[in-house]
């Protein structure tokens, strides 16, 4: 979805962090990105080099830590592994599912210089 | 450019006013922002927050363990680690928090409607509007990349309409609609009506500080859209199939789009109107009243 958009929010956190802790370069950059984010992460690697052009994390290294989705079947009343929002209980086939894991996007670390 | 907004440096426009003319202000909940802008240039915001949620605030100071060569070397060139474990949308959410509380203090129910572009979102929100008149004061923030031209079609029913012009960005944002709510004045105990950017992707992923968000498809377009774009139809608590009346020269299955949309989200709401007809409207203005009853705390 609008990747360009949550890689300048990235940015923004991390100028935050810097004018915070005193950091003048960023060299790695650390994102949890939930498989039922609605986040693809080409596309945000893509954005993120952009993005990071001439700022404190030009050239920063991006790392992806990929989280499973995970959903509450009603009809199996158990956790169950989500490939899609929209996908079906892999036990039982039902769609009366709800999300309860995967939708993270997060900036967890940065490495700073 | 505005890492707030998402936008081109200067382009959001609120009724034609940039947004972000260098001023400073306070808000409701005391909350003092400052604003400097150099048009064309490189956009910063510098804001005095006084939340008292976390938000940006809450770093552990220095973290260093995954660097094993260097992380115990502070000295010139030391390489450290910083942990910041935020949500990348935590700027919006704090914003859309702020808009909430903005809204629930003044009784002001507010929903935001979301769509792909041409599904009449302007024609049955001029519908609601009428149908309302004289029972309840309607408010009406239009987002689209340009033009004033839903603005002005909603001013012409009466109600007071405010239009953000987001340049490239393709969603509103909290950011962008607080300072629509300053310039609006807003009864107390009325409706917001909020119409997003025409777009079936980005706005789900940004709270506005509304109510709930309402989906519109309508019947010209896909029945499988829901599952196209799960991520909108996940996101609201209502989907109101629009233009029914057609229903006779199309070959949309009804069932079929209800069901896709319940696939994406067990717990949507579904209501088959038509802002032509006025079909199913009486529907929707009761699911109004009934969600802003719930919502509002009991005077």
């Amino acid at each position: 979805m609008h990747e360009m958009s949550l890689a300048e929010g990235v940015l923004q956190l991390i100028e935050e962090a810097a004018r915070q802790q005193e950091f003048a370069k960023v060299t790695a950059v650390w994102l949890e990105i939930g498989a039922l984010s609605g986040v693809e992460v080409e596309a945000m690697k893509f954005c993120f080099d952009a993005v990071m052009r001439d700022s404190i994390a030009d050239g920063a290294r991006l790392e992806i830590i990929a989280a499973p989705g995970t959903g509450w079947c009603m009809q199996c009343s158990m956790s169950v592994p989500m490939k899609e929002v929209f996908g079906e209980c892999p036990q039982c086939g039902s769609y009366q599912m709800q999300v309860t894991g995967g939708t993270e996007m997060r900036v967890k670390e940065l490495e700073v210089a | 450019m505005c890492t707030t907004c998402g936008c081109g440096a200067g382009e959001v426009k609120i009724d034609g006013d940039d947004a972000h003319h260098g001023h400073e202000h306070v808000h409701a909940d005391g909350t003092r922002h400052s604003h400097g802008h150099v048009p064309g240039a490189a956009h910063e915001h510098s804001h005095a927050h006084s939340h008292d949620h976390v938000h940006g605030h809450r770093y552990a100071p220095v973290h260093s363990n995954a660097a094993p060569a260097h992380s115990h070397a502070p000295g010139l060139g030391a390489k450290r680690m910083v942990q910041i474990e935020q949500d990348i949308l935590s700027k919006n959410n704090a914003y859309a928090a702020q808009n909430r509380q903005r809204l629930a203090a003044r009784g002001i129910f507010a929903l935001n409607l979301v769509s792909s572009p041409g599904s009449g979102k302007t024609t049955l929100l001029c519908k609601t509007i009428e149908l309302l008149r004289g029972r309840q004061p309607v408010t009406v923030i239009e987002g689209d990349q340009q033009t004033s031209q839903d603005a002005e079609r909603i001013r012409a029913t009466g109600a007071p309409a405010i239009q953000i012009n987001t340049g490239k960005g393709c969603h509103l944002d909290a950011h962008m609609v607080g300072h629509a709510m300053e310039k609006l004045e807003l009864p107390a105990d009325s409706l917001l009506m909020i119409e997003n950017v025409g777009n079936l992707v980005c706005p789900a992923a940004f709270d506005l500080g509304e109510a709930h968000k309402v989906v519109i498809l309508s019947v010209t377009e896909g029945e499988d859209k829901p599952i196209k774009y799960p991520d909108m139809f996940r996101a609201a608590t209502l989907m109101l199939m629009n233009k029914c009346d057609l229903l006779p020269y199309l070959s949309f299955k009804v069932d079929a789009a209800i069901e896709f949309a319940r696939r994406v989200n067990p717990a949507i709401e579904v209501i088959e109107v038509s802002a032509t007809t006025g079909q199913g409207m009486d529907d929707w203005l009761a699911w109004i009243d009934r969600q802003a009853a719930v919502a509002r705390p009991a005077a």
